[in-house]
């Protein structure tokens, strides 16, 4: 037998196993376990502020851990800073390749980076008098899908090349790569804790990993298409996923499995991104169809609609404080609801 | 860290990289769903009730409530 047909079959017989395995630790489910959970109450939220600047698709959002900045970012080749409160424009950032497809806020509010077609991860210091590029992290071979700051000097990275990469800002250079997806990386999400983080990518799998050593430490089967967006819940012991097979999934990491998928019917459209109220009860779950879908997490249940979207809801986001939700489009608006 | 290179991985390497990852996954311990499920259940209960979205928030609490009404120049 040739090494490729013996590696097959003992990739077969492990998939089994760890089948089984699952299997035998899977007494109930979400639904059954919580059905003596009060629903969740219908949700009504309101368009609290529309904010308008962007020219283009707008592609990625990310809140700052004040509550009230945050970073949109748009295929109108700029990133713009918003106060949410007023919702005035506090920054505009100019980007050297318009083909933007992520941004991120540092956790200090000092730094913001973005990437896309270009590859490259750059990061820029918002508190000098000017605006200034600090960094240019090149070193991915596909676009940047993804990127999250750990601190002000390390970035975790997702990227087409089917890799995800944790960067040292001082040096500009990797220090870990992750690699173990078969398909390009399309999102991540750190863990509270921030010792690890899951990857959602174009092989239909969601990833854990361990930060420091770089190793995959277990794998999250369901979807039958990419998977667009993942979320870490608030306790840090299960996370959410959005996909282009128009369902969302509940994994729990400590029974290795998914506890709960979210799907309707009527609902045909891929899910583009998703973000968790404070509690974690509430998904707020963006799809191709211009809608922004709330589901109760623990019953399964669609218990709201954000509508107002002219165009594919992009992008979606929770402030730290839970007070309210907020989404982009490709219809160049941003949404404040709550 | 060496650099990986993903294009030149053979298909070969990529059979080699799944079993031995599968490797590591199949020793995991598996914890009972229905204690999963009863542990994230009590979690989410018990920080609903501060969690604005789903209580709501009064307007008067509302950093986001529309503005309106007079304006002092």
């Amino acid at each position: 037998m040739g090494e490729m047909e013996q590696m097959k079959k003992e990739a077969e017989a492990l998939k089994t196993q760890i089948e089984a395995a699952r299997k035998a630790v899977h007494d109930t489910d979400m639904a059954s376990a919580a059905s003596g959970v009060a629903p969740a109450p219908r949700v009504q939220l309101k368009t609290r502020r529309n904010l308008k600047g962007h020219l283009a698709k707008i592609y990625a959002m990310h809140w700052s851990t004040d509550n009230r900045l945050m970073v949109s970012a748009s295929q109108d080749g700029k990133l713009l800073i918003w106060d949410s409160h007023s919702g005035n424009k506090v920054n505009a950032v100019p980007l050297k390749s318009s083909w933007v497809m992520t941004c991120a806020y540092a956790p200090s509010g000092n730094l913001v980076a973005s990437g896309g077609l270009d590859n490259m991860c750059t990061v820029y210091n918002l508190k000098t008098p000017v605006i200034k590029t600090v960094k240019e992290l090149d070193a991915h071979t596909g676009y940047l899908s993804c990127a999250r700051f750990l601190s002000d000097t390390e970035v975790l990275t997702a990227s087409g090349d089917t890799t995800c990469a944790l960067w040292d800002l001082e040096t500009g250079k990797q220090k870990t790569v992750f690699l173990n997806h078969v398909g390009d990386c399309m999102c991540l999400s750190l863990s509270p804790d921030m010792n690890s983080f899951v990857s959602g990518a174009c092989d239909s799998l969601a990833k854990l990993w361990d930060i420091r050593d770089g190793q995959c430490k277990q794998t999250f089967l369901g979807h039958t298409s990419d998977i667009n967006a993942i979320s870490f819940y608030p306790g840090g012991n299960a996370i959410i996923t959005g996909s282009d097979d128009c369902t969302c999934k509940m994994y729990d990491l400590r029974a290795d499995q998914e506890l709960i998928t979210y799907q309707d019917a009527a609902l045909n459209s891929g899910v583009t991104s998703l973000a968790l109220s404070m509690s974690g009860r509430l998904i707020f779950a963006g799809y191709d169809d211009f809608n922004c879908n709330i589901w109760d997490s623990l019953k399964g249940e669609k218990v709201g609609v954000l509508s107002g979207h002219d165009n594919r809801v992009s992008c979606t986001g929770v402030p730290p404080d839970g007070m309210c939700v907020c989404t982009g489009s490709w219809d160049s608006f941003l949404k404040i609801w709550n | 860290m060496p650099v990986i290179n993903v294009e030149d991985l053979t298909d070969l390497d990529k059979a080699k990289m799944e079993v031995t990852q599968l490797k590591i996954e199949v020793k995991l311990e598996r914890a009972k769903v229905s204690k999963c499920c009863e542990e994230i259940s009590e979690y989410i209960q018990s920080g609903a009730d501060e969690d604005p979205l789903v209580k709501g928030i009064p307007e008067d609490k509302n950093p986001f409530k529309e503005k309106g009404g007079c304006v002092i120049c």
